[in-house]
Order: structure tokens, then sequence, then C-alpha cells
């Protein structure tokens, strides 16, 4: 594991980011930018499955207008993650918050297929529902929670980060 | 700008009790920070809604009124969770903040995006057509979104000017 995370830490793209000064904010502003457009547009199909916004809109239509947004900037947020990894890998996975992260993401990832392919499977029969069937607030609620959830471990990650030197 | 005015109540705010209990307590700033990148995320959602509406490359079936209407609640609910976080994380570095190039030209590009988000609202306000958005406000729905990205980005970059 460790000398798969060296290989990373010392890739050309990684030193790169590591060693130019103004590289890594640039790359975390867009990061940040990125990270706040899937939250923003997963919060609004979220609390529209809770049954706290939006009510007199099929919730269909709110998850077609959003969705590319999410997955554009998921795809910008991973993007710019993967980069602000590898220039530090070692500490990153060492990082208490940021493996939280990770986790939490995997479940958010569980909790979308659970809803996208069991619970929200018959969506469109749902177009004149005002409150939603239980399985699918509780599924916006987990949603939200977990987002929530991923940008405070995400922000702590910054405070907690420990140098860890590359020797092998 | 880093006059001595500003630069006096900086030493102010250092010296407050609530200054110190900041300093003493690291999870009130990461807390803060992190409510104010939700705030944010709301305050983008909408603005990014609005504008591409505006610019005709999403949600064209409905008017531009309505799309307005819908989301201008993200910003402004927003907006007073965005100046109380912010607030408290001055208070708790005002010299970090207050006196740094980033935090300034962040301020500057808020308030000029705040009067744009102001003028689209007042121009469809009792427009509910769906005719297109004429080439100037076109235009400032681009200025409009670059300064939100800019307003962003100098935030992050406030860690580090």
């Amino acid at each position: 594991m460790n000398d798969i995370l060296i290989l990373i830490y010392g890739n050309p793209i990684a030193e790169t980011i590591r060693e130019n000064e103004i590289l890594f904010p640039w790359i975390e502003s867009l990061h940040v930018l990125a990270v706040t457009l899937v939250i923003g547009s997963i919060a609004l199909v979220d609390l529209r499955l809770i049954g706290i916004r939006a009510l007199n809109r099929p919730i269909s239509s709110i998850s077609k207008e959003l969705l590319p947004i999410t997955w554009m900037a998921f795809l910008v947020a991973a993007v710019t993650g993967a980069l602000l990894f590898t220039s530090n890998a070692l500490s990153y996975s060492q990082n208490f918050h940021f493996l939280g992260k990770m986790i939490l993401l995997g479940l958010a990832g569980v909790n979308m297929m659970c809803f996208q392919f069991i619970i929200g499977k018959n969506i469109d029969s749902w177009n004149h529902y005002q409150q939603l069937p239980t399985s699918a607030r509780l599924s916006g609620a987990i949603s939200l929670a977990l987002w929530v959830s991923i940008i405070f471990f995400g922000r702590w990650i910054g405070f907690t980060l420990e140098p860890v030197l590359a020797v092998s | 700008m880093q006059n001595s005015a500003l630069l006096h109540f900086c030493y102010y705010l250092e010296s407050t009790s609530l200054n110190a209990v900041i300093q003493d307590n690291l999870w009130i700033v990461a807390t803060m920070q992190s409510i104010h990148i939700l705030a944010i995320a709301s305050v983008l959602v909408g603005v990014l809604l609005i504008n591409l509406r505006i610019l005709g490359i999403h949600g064209q079936s409905e008017p531009i009124a309505t799309v307005i209407t819908r989301y201008q609640a993200l910003i402004w609910f927003a907006l007073p969770v965005l100046l109380i976080t912010g607030c408290i994380m001055i208070v708790g570095e005002p010299a970090r903040s207050l006196t740094n190039p980033a935090f300034q030209l962040k301020m500057l590009m808020l308030a000029i995006v705040i009067l744009i988000t102001l003028h689209f609202q007042k121009t469809w306000r009792n427009n509910h057509s769906y005719a297109h958005a004429d080439l100037g406000n076109r235009l400032l729905s681009i200025v409009s979104l670059a300064l939100w990205i800019g307003i962003v980005a100098a935030g992050r970059w406030i860690a580090y000017a």
C-alpha cells in the first residue's frame, strides 16, 4: 500500500503541484467551487424528497433539471480532488477526516443507488404527489445528512493534515 | 488598502474576549467555515440556475421570471448566514482577513454581483414572457457567473495571500 502511495506521490503531476506555489490554491478553489455545486444541487433534490421545498413540483422534473449539474460538478470535484490527493498522498491517506470523507462519499453513493434502482424506480408515478413515500423521504434525509457531513469532514482535513515524508 | 485606521480596528478586534475564545477553540473557526461553505453552496446553485436560464442554456421550458422567483430565496437566505459566519471568522483572525488583498477583492466583487442580481430581479419582476434576454443582460449574466467564481476563489486565497 505504502509503495503505491509513494509512487503516486512521486509522479510528475504531484511534484509539479507540490513545488508550484499557486497551483495548489487554484486547484483547491476549483474543488470548493465544484463541491458547493454538487451539494447545492443535491440538497435541492433532497429537500424535495423530504418534503420541505417545492412541494408543487414533481420530483421527476426537479431531478431532471438538477442532475446534469450535479454530475458535471462531481466530475470536476473528483478530478481536482484526485490532483490534491496525489500532491500529498501519504499525508492524506493517514488523515482521519480524509478517510472519513471517503467513507461518507461511498455511503452517499450507496444511498443514491438504492434510490435509483429500488426506492425511486417508479419516480414518474409520483408526479401528482405532494409528500412522497416514507422510504423516499428517508433517502433524501440520509443523503442530505451525508453531504453536510462531507463538507464538515472536508474542511477539517485542512486543519488536521500533518506532513508525512515519503521515505522508503 | 492597509491604512492605519483599519490596522487599529484589527488591533481592537484582537483585544476582544470573543477573539480570545475563537483563538482558543479551533472547532469554532472550522465550524464557521463549514457553515460558510454550505451557505455558498445555496447561493451558487441559485445563481447558476438563474444565470443559465438568462443565457438560454438551461431550463427554457419556463419564463426567466419563474426561474428567478423560484431560486432567488436561495441567494437572499444564505447571505445573512454568510455575513454572520464571515464576521465571526473576522473577529477570530482580523489581520488575516481585513487587511488581506484577497479578502478586499472578494468584498468588491460581492458588492458588484449583488447589484447585478438586484438588476436582474428588477428587470424580470413584471416580465413573464418567454422572450430571450437581450445581449446586455446576457453579458451581465456572464459577468455575474465570473464574479461568483472569483468570489469563491478569492475566499480560498485568503488562506494564502
